[in-house]
């Protein structure tokens, strides 16, 4: 009895540190990666906020930073010129509008800032920085004030105004469904 | 290498501009990467090129988005069959600037909502089984009528969409390594890209038919479709088919990246967005004759084009001559291909009078390409709501005039 359960703990010790050195079960192919490479690279941030760092910024920081950072390409007062567009309207131009915007979690602003801004160097702001430019950018298009403070709890409590205003694809349309001829949905 | 050569190549680079780095395939090394070795002129002889009496097909950028996005959009006038050749696939550059990833220092991460998380080179991913697949790719945003001179040809119109044969490995199979946990939902799948360009991708697709592609039409994926991998994403959107890919993560709930919730959410006559459309609808166009082409004299010619849907099978494709006032089946070249462009061919004799020739494609669930009008009228909207509208996938008429010119007769 006490042979079999140290040989099951070598047994366990020994799968665990195959484990550890890779592989998947059917094809013993891929390696383990470390917690801090999954952490380096796990930078998504979902609705709820739950990823997003330490830190704190607010638009009042953001309008210095975008000074140095961001007015080469969305121009000096966030209304395009310079090499692209202005800070948008939160959305894209599409038949109709919404008004102010289009994007329907904070999050989504910090998360895009966060990986693909500035253009000349992503990834490069500080968390302080994304917080104090999502700031900037949600005070311009009129979600937030001057002085509120953006952090990782008040960021995805900040309510975009047009966080109600989507629907899904097509109201109960599953994947792999015929769809109403026409293809796009009717008004319910 | 002698001096000779590399003064040419600085000359190159000076005319090439931007394209250089395109051409090349080199200069640019991204994180410390290796410099890829560069192409040779001799490559020419070891690497065969179209007759140079025959040599001018190639894609063009129309007139930019309102988002100032490149696009390259794919001849289809020009091309014969079902695959678009690899360096005329249509491109929607949404990260600014194509990455040259070195294959050795690629890695592709696997994480989340799993029992085992899992880092892969691409040489591992290589020795998994593969599988190759014919799949068309098509932006949300093709088919965007009468976008000013954009409404010229089907080239303007309908360039991005594009057929590959994509061959890898199927997502499930990574993720059957990874042992996806209970209570998962979504993929979030990422690039490495300077933009690190993120999707969310339902757990349903993923583990289905979603493939993880390292070749197209027989070569390595080209740097512009997404080298050393991508994802495929049968049927669905190509903004889902993320390029470079580097990292998924398992979850319960989408990711709500930039690309996916608000810059493709569509915008609705009730003020409401529509996001995450996923399928693409039953379509088809004529790709000769067509907008901007003359016929040289009235007799025979043959009508040909392409057509696709989301659902899987184009089970039919219907030629007008007339404007939509009678149909007659086309004939479907075989075998079709599930989420492939399928091409129809269509005999007919020009009279010297004027017509209006169109297609009508109908898929395996019997859904059925609507009209302008009729995709209108559901949803009681003007017509030129169309105009800027995703997933459009409207019958496009094509007016053949008495002098054999071609127009777009969309809005005639």
């Amino acid at each position: 009895m006490r042979c079999s359960s140290s040989l099951l703990t070598a047994v366990i010790a020994l799968s665990a540190c195959v484990t550890a050195l890779a592989q998947g079960p059917t094809y013993q192919l891929g390696s383990t990666p470390s917690e801090e490479e999954i952490k380096a690279r796990d930078t998504a941030i979902s609705p709820d906020g739950k990823e997003l760092p330490p830190g704190s910024g607010t638009a009042k920081e953001g309008a210095i930073l975008f000074a140095q950072k961001c007015a080469a390409c969305h121009g000096p007062n966030g209304d395009g010129g310079g090499l692209t567009r202005g800070i948008v309207p939160l959305g894209n131009a599409k038949p109709v509008k919404l008004p102010v915007s289009l994007v329907p979690y904070a999050t989504t602003v910090w998360d895009f800032i966060n990986r693909a801004m500035p253009q000349s160097k992503p990834g490069s702001l500080t968390a302080n920085e994304v917080y104090a430019a999502t700031a900037y950018v949600l005070y311009r298009n009129e979600v937030i004030k001057e002085t509120d403070v953006l952090d990782a709890r008040s960021l995805p409590k900040v309510r975009m105004p047009n966080r109600d205003n989507f629907i899904p694809a097509q109201p109960g349309w599953k994947p792999g469904e015929k769809r109403p001829f026409g293809y796009y949905p009717v008004n319910k | 290498m002698g001096s000779h050569s590399h003064s040419d190549r600085r000359r190159f680079l000076k005319v090439g501009g931007a394209l250089a780095s395109f051409v090349m395939g080199t200069v640019r090394s991204v994180r410390g990467q290796t410099p890829a070795p560069e192409a040779r002129p001799k490559d020419n002889l070891v690497y065969g090129q179209p007759s140079p009496f025959d040599n001018t097909i190639r894609r063009t950028t129309g007139r930019a988005t309102a988002i100032s996005d490149t696009a390259l959009m794919t001849p289809l006038q020009d091309l014969d069959g079902i695959i678009t050749p690899s360096g005329l696939h249509f491109l929607m550059d949404h990260v600014k600037g194509v990455p040259d990833i070195d294959p050795q220092q690629h890695r592709l991460l696997i994480h989340g909502m799993v029992d085992r998380p899992l880092v892969y080179t691409m040489d591992e991913l290589k020795r998994f089984p593969s599988v190759s697949r014919i799949y068309f790719l098509e932006c949300n945003a093709n088919n965007r009528p009468l976008r000013g001179p954009n409404a010229d040809s089907v080239q303007l119109v309908h360039g991005r969409t594009s057929c590959s044969e994509w061959t890898g490995v199927l997502l499930s199979v990574l993720l059957k390594e990874c042992g996806v946990q209970k209570g998962a939902s979504w993929i979030v799948a990422e690039g490495s890209d300077a933009n690190k360009y993120t999707m969310s991708i339902p757990l349903g697709k993923a583990m289905d038919d979603t493939l993880v592609a390292y070749s197209q039409n027989g070569e390595p994926v080209r740097p512009q479709q997404g080298y050393p991998v991508r994802l495929v994403v049968p049927g669905w959107e190509a903004i889902r088919a993320v390029k470079w890919l580097s990292r998924i993560k398992v979850v319960d709930q989408p990711a709500m990246a930039w690309h996916e919730s608000g810059n493709n959410a569509d915008t609705r006559p009730d003020g409401k967005g529509l996001w995450f459309r996923f399928e693409l609808g039953p379509n088809s166009v004529i790709t000769r004759p067509s907008g901007g082409q003359r016929l040289p004299g009235h007799g025979s010619y043959e009508i040909t084009g392409l057509a696709w849907t989301g659902a899987g099978v184009v089970r039919k494709v219907e030629v007008s001559i007339d404007g939509g006032r009678s149909y007659k089946e086309a004939q479907l070249q075989q075998p079709v291909h599930r989420y492939a462009h399928t091409r129809f061919r269509f005999p007919w004799k020009w009279s010297g009078e004027e017509a209006v020739l169109q297609s009508r494609s109908t898929d395996e669930r019997g859904e059925v390409q609507p009209t302008i009008a009729e995709a209108a009228k559901n949803l009681r909207v003007a017509p030129d709501y169309f105009y800027e509208a995703d997933h459009f996938n409207g019958i496009q008429p094509w007016k053949v005039n008495r002098d054999g010119s071609i127009q777009n007769a969309l809005f005639l």
